[in-house]
């Protein structure tokens, strides 16, 4: 029995360039393709992990949904329109429903005003009203984010707060916004071990209870299968393995996934593992061009046979809900 | 297997700006193994940082250590003269920082920072000779010997790093002290770097004194752990026992901070409430406020320590083995 899902963001085939700069001035500047087809619907009340290493191109996405840059080709829809030709009053609204949340909070909070300030300023812009409803509104969100008595959490500034709390704090100000999508870049990834559980804890409430949606990137995949509903694995711009977040880390299908999986740190495996991968020089991230052909995986790839330096996979369904690209696979 | 070093008693205090102090350290006593790998975890602030700064004597005012003895080869490290303790350094006990980035020098070649390092030791004044070492050193880290000329920028993270730990081995240390050497890089690299270190450690048998907040990993690679909270080891045990059967409800908590990667989504609550702040310090257990045991005993008298067949522990509740 499936519920009817309703998508609220909607990204096809988004491919972002980035001019590179060479060696001197004057030498030729090198494209740099940081994103290449990056299909995915979000549904409203669900979370959306994005795994990757470092330079994947995680964080881009966010970007280009914030509207840092305008994508190559390719477009990103939300609601009935294109995000990237919004204009005034509909992209006042698109920035009210789309938020983001960062991995620092030591620096996302405004370090002169106190956490009320940092909640009342959205309210008076999105939600006019007089001063006792205001108050009321702060006080509701900041004790539904885990900030009690909300009078004493409030009046406090930042640098008053521990980490988790600012995250918890930023958390609120989303909220206050009215954010019904929330990007989420590594939102714990500077919190300490104790707090980062209740950080996700939060927002699986969040998630469950006032159907918010969100996009988790991280590169921690035990937190990504606590917390997300489905993932999409990345490598180096691609789409290389996504779908329902059991199948995707419990029965891994492409061999990049197979190597996240096996990196991640199990405390009851008996010593030290090799890796299923091959071992390149530099364990570098790969640069992909417009120019370049073939698997990006390849160069590390145990698996990779001739055709995977030729041509790009195309898309398969291993299982029900569970999307790889690659030629190999048993299943 | 004899001990290779000692900590007795070890107090740590940093001087606040009101003439007060702030104690970072407060009685830690342990001891490391030759050939054994250490792990001490613990949440930020907790003074695993300042327990490895004080190992070599690095630590900073207002950092000083007030008490306590750290015992090498039958000397104590507390009492050494300031030359006494760069002999030791690097030669006897070698450390890894956390981020890469910042201990090597953005300026110099990699081959010029490690024929400084074989110069100042007396090793050799020959850059030729130097050289030799220098790639014999990278290659056993898996760097070609011809990155030697480049400069650290043109490194990636997890090389720079393998360059550091390569740096560290350059003296044959006895020990070699890892401070969380690998959280600012990926799973995948952080897994190569860590694979690394124990084939070496394997071949040159040093023993390692390792440092992480990631209890997950630690219990992969450390024979004994220690868990730390507020400047004092609340329980060291085996890995296995760490693992199987926590006695300290701390323990207990930051195991259960981690998701697991297999069997089904349980709902974890992790930790409650927030780090202790040190400046205000209970009576009692210092745990206190954030345990699910808490009896009336931990609010009103100091746990004592209690032994068990391999550690210790301190809790007045502790949890019941199985």
């Amino acid at each position: 029995m499936k519920e009817e899902k309703q998508t609220i963001l909607s990204v096809k085939n988004v491919v972002m360039d980035f001019k590179i700069g060479g060696k001197s001035l004057l030498s030729k500047k090198k494209t740099l393709r940081a994103l290449n087809d990056i299909t995915f619907d979000l549904y409203k009340g669900e979370a959306l992990a994005i795994v990757g290493e470092s330079g994947c191109g995680k964080s881009t996405i966010c970007r280009v949904a914030m509207k840092f840059y305008n994508p190559t080709s390719g477009t990103m829809t939300f609601g009935n329109n294109d995000i990237h030709k919004l204009k005034a009053q509909e992209l006042k609204n698109y920035r009210q429903k789309v938020q983001m949340i960062f991995q620092d909070p030591f620096s996302s909070l405004n370090p002169l005003h106190n956490i009320y300030y940092h909640l009342k300023r959205p309210l008076k812009l999105y939600h006019p009203s007089d001063k006792i409803t205001t108050k009321k509104k702060m006080d509701e969100y900041l004790t539904l984010v885990g900030l009690v008595p909300p009078e004493e959490q409030g009046s406090k500034n930042p640098h008053q707060l521990s980490g988790g709390q600012r995250q918890r704090a930023y958390l609120a100000r989303i909220l206050a916004v009215g954010a019904e999508v929330i990007f989420a870049d590594e939102p714990t990834s500077m919190l300490d071990v104790s707090i980062r559980l209740g950080i996700l804890n939060l927002m699986n409430k969040l998630k469950k209870e006032n159907y918010k949606s969100f996009i988790y990137i991280t590169h921690d995949i035990a937190t990504a299968r606590y917390f997300a509903d489905r993932i999409i694995v990345l490598y180096a711009g691609h789409m290389v393995e996504w779908g329902d977040v059991n199948k995707v880390i419990v029965n891994p299908a492409h061999p990049y996934t197979k190597l996240l999986v096996s990196a991640a740190p199990d405390p009851e495996r008996e010593g030290v593992v090799e890796l299923p991968v091959l071992k390149d020089k530099e364990s570098e991230v790969t640069v992909w061009t417009p120019e370049s052909k073939g698997c990006p995986f390849k160069g590390r790839c145990p698996v990779a046979e001739e055709r995977c330096s030729k041509e790009l996979p195309q898309v398969r369904e291993v299982s029900d809900g569970q999307f790889i690209r690659c030629f190999q696979s048993s299943r | 297997m004899s001990d290779l070093l000692t900590v007795k008693g070890l107090s740590v205090d940093y001087v606040t700006a009101k003439g007060g102090h702030v104690r970072a350290v407060d009685n830690v006593s342990f001891s490391i193994k030759e050939g054994q790998s250490y792990g001490l975890a613990g949440e930020s602030g907790c003074g695993k940082s300042t327990i490895a700064f004080s190992l070599m004597r690095l630590h900073r005012p207002p950092a000083l250590i007030s008490d306590g003895q750290i015992i090498v080869g039958g000397n104590d490290i507390v009492h050494m003269t300031e030359n006494q303790v760069q002999q030791l350094r690097w030669s006897e006990i070698a450390m890894v920082f956390q981020s890469a980035m910042n201990c090597l020098n953005p300026v110099v070649t990699v081959e010029k920072q490690f024929f400084e390092i074989f110069r100042y030791h007396g090793i050799t004044n020959d850059k030729k000779v130097s050289r030799k070492k220098a790639e014999e050193l990278l290659s056993v880290v898996g760097i070609p010997a011809e990155r030697l000329k480049d400069y650290p920028h043109q490194y990636s993270g997890g090389m720079r790093q393998r360059a550091v730990i390569a740096m560290a081995l350059a003296l044959r240390p006895k020990l070699l002290i890892l401070d969380e050497p690998t959280t600012a890089l990926d799973t995948v690299v952080q897994r190569d770097i860590l694979k690394c270190i124990y084939d070496l450690k394997k071949e040159l048998k040093f023993s390692i004194f390792f440092i992480t907040h990631d209890i997950s990993l630690m219990m992969e690679f450390c024979d004994t752990i220690g868990i730390m909270y507020a400047g004092k080891i609340v329980e060291q045990s085996s890995s296995g026992n760490i693992l199987h059967n926590p006695k300290h409800p701390y323990t207990y908590g930051l195991k259960n901070s981690f998701p697991s990667l297999k069997g089904e989504v349980k709902y974890m609550e992790g930790i409650p409430g927030t780090p202790l702040d040190l400046q205000a310090i209970p009576v009692g257990c210092r745990f206190q406020d954030r345990c699910f045991r808490a009896c009336n005993d931990c609010f009103t008298k100091e746990p004592e320590i209690s032994t068990t067949n391999d550690g210790f522990f301190y809790c007045h509740n502790p949890l019941k083995a199985g």
